[in-house]
């Protein structure tokens, strides 16, 4: 069965127009994030498990070949960076 | 592009990037008495403080402008019977909000309320691992346990939880009990900040600066600590900031004058810092000038902005990119003129007084006894002269 990824409490994800990305923002905080890492993330729910994220972001990018594995990789190292949980 | 890039060269010269930190110094009143507090010593003198109606202002144009992190200060900001309504506001605005306090005057009730009404963060500071030093160092009787009680209701309350602990030579050698303290209460985060000698900690820096083994202990306690948590597969980070004045070379201060923090203080006064207060330049007042007439046009705020103002040894030197020549308050504090290079740096005709301060903290005697409290009776006695 494929996981779920979740923010952990204290993180939150949001669109900045200021700085014209999508960031970051935990305690005292804020990580700029670059086009790829806000789209990865921006299909973080709580909901959708890997694969289906994997699935919206083919979708979404149809000429960018096999995400998987860069999503999968870029999951896991949010992960150890404790931004989210993968269950 | 982001906003400040989108405005004419004419009216951001100094290609400021947008104030993305906003502090709000709610109010100079605290129930504390920590001798090394950040506020002026003339605090006392500010009494008029900013309405609900001002402060919301503030947070609706920093927002605009940009503004993403809102720390809560103070003083200690939870006397401003408005909180609830201030941290409502920010949250519908979008800010990740911070609540920085001495947890006293928390209740478990005003915990959840905060939550309900979108708060993301509470930080609770500590003075020391014991009742005894810290509430010796805090000038309150009922401090640690209070501080205790909330640090646990903050957690059970949801919250990402961090400590932070001010450390001086008084306290240094409880770097493993604190360490251990904060684990047993469940912390996230763990701020281990070494005295900044700004405000009341300038004026008590003899008794609270610790000498270069203290501090060399502590690293490696802190260090070891490290190496355990993640043995343990803990998630507690630790951050330990080490004073300045055992460097070389200076911090990047602020990350640049008026390039990224905007304090408002309790009177609406904007700085590009919470000490910059002591400066002698006039800045500029949220009552008067709306907050990006403050940012990007005031001479405060341009004052120390790009280098055309700095002297030797910074102008001609190759890292003025990478630190800005240092603090402007230190500077000022210790040489007397703000323009100068920060004395931490080795390259400054001033740096012998850090290496004095150094000598001083080998040798010093002074004990809690001798520290300067910042309440409002010294407080007078600053603006009294």
């Amino acid at each position: 069965m494929s996981q779920i990824p979740r923010f952990r409490r204290g993180f939150r994800f949001q669109w900045e127009p200021a700085q014209d990305c999508y960031v970051l923002l935990y305690p005292e905080g804020m990580v700029k994030l670059n086009g790829s890492a806000g789209a990865i993330l921006n299909e973080v729910d709580g909901r959708q498990d890997v694969d289906a994220i994997v699935a919206s972001l083919q979708q979404q990018f149809p000429e960018a070949g096999d995400l998987g594995p860069d999503v999968r990789a870029f999951l896991e190292d949010a992960e150890q960076q404790h931004w989210i949980d993968l269950s | 592009m982001t906003r400040a890039d989108a405005l004419p060269t004419s009216l951001n010269p100094n290609n400021a990037g947008p104030p993305l930190w906003l502090l709000a110094e709610l109010t100079y009143r605290c129930p504390l008495q920590c001798p090394y507090c950040s506020n002026p010593l003339d605090f006392a003198q500010t009494e008029q403080e900013l309405t609900t109606e001002q402060w919301i202002s503030v947070l609706r144009q920093g927002r605009e402008m940009g503004a993403a992190q809102l720390g809560f200060s103070g003083g200690e900001p939870l006397v401003r019977q408005d909180l609830p309504e201030l941290i409502a506001e920010a949250r519908k605005l979008g800010y990740y909000t911070n609540l920085i306090t001495s947890g006293l005057g928390l209740t478990e009730a005003r915990v959840v309320a905060f939550a309900e009404a979108g708060l993301d963060h509470i930080q609770v500071s500590f003075q020391a691992s014991d009742p005894e030093l810290n509430n010796a160092v805090a000038g309150s009787r009922k401090a640690f346990e209070q501080k205790l009680a909330m640090a646990k209701a903050v957690k059970a309350a949801g919250y990402p939880m961090v400590l932070n602990f001010v450390i001086h030579r008084h306290n240094i050698h409880q770097m493993p009990d604190i360490i251990d303290l904060c684990e047993r209460l469940g912390a996230d985060y763990v701020e281990l900040a070494t005295c900044q000698y700004y405000g009341w900690a300038f004026e008590n820096r003899e008794a609270l600066m610790p000498s270069k083994a203290q501090l060399d202990q502590a690293e490696a306690e802190v260090n070891a600590s490290r190496a355990g948590l993640q043995a343990r597969g803990s998630a507690m980070k630790l951050i330990f900031v080490t004073p300045d004045y055992y460097e070389e070379r200076p911090k990047a201060c602020m990350n640049g004058w008026g390039n990224l923090f905007l304090t408002v203080a309790p009177d609406g006064t904007a700085l590009p810092c919470h000490s910059a207060r002591l400066l002698p330049i006039d800045f500029p007042n949220v009552k008067d000038l709306d907050l990006r007439e403050i940012w990007y046009d005031s001479p405060g705020f341009n004052h120390y902005r790009g280098n055309e103002w700095m002297p030797e040894p910074c102008r001609s030197c190759d890292e003025k990119d990478k630190d800005f020549g240092g603090c402007r308050c230190q500077a000022y504090l210790l040489t007397g003129n703000a323009d100068n290079a920060d004395p931490v740096c080795s390259k400054s005709p001033h740096h012998e007084r850090i290496l004095a301060a150094r000598r001083a903290a080998d040798h010093a005697t002074a004990g809690l006894q001798d520290l300067v409290y910042r309440n409002v009776r010294n407080s007078r006695l600053f603006f009294r002269g």
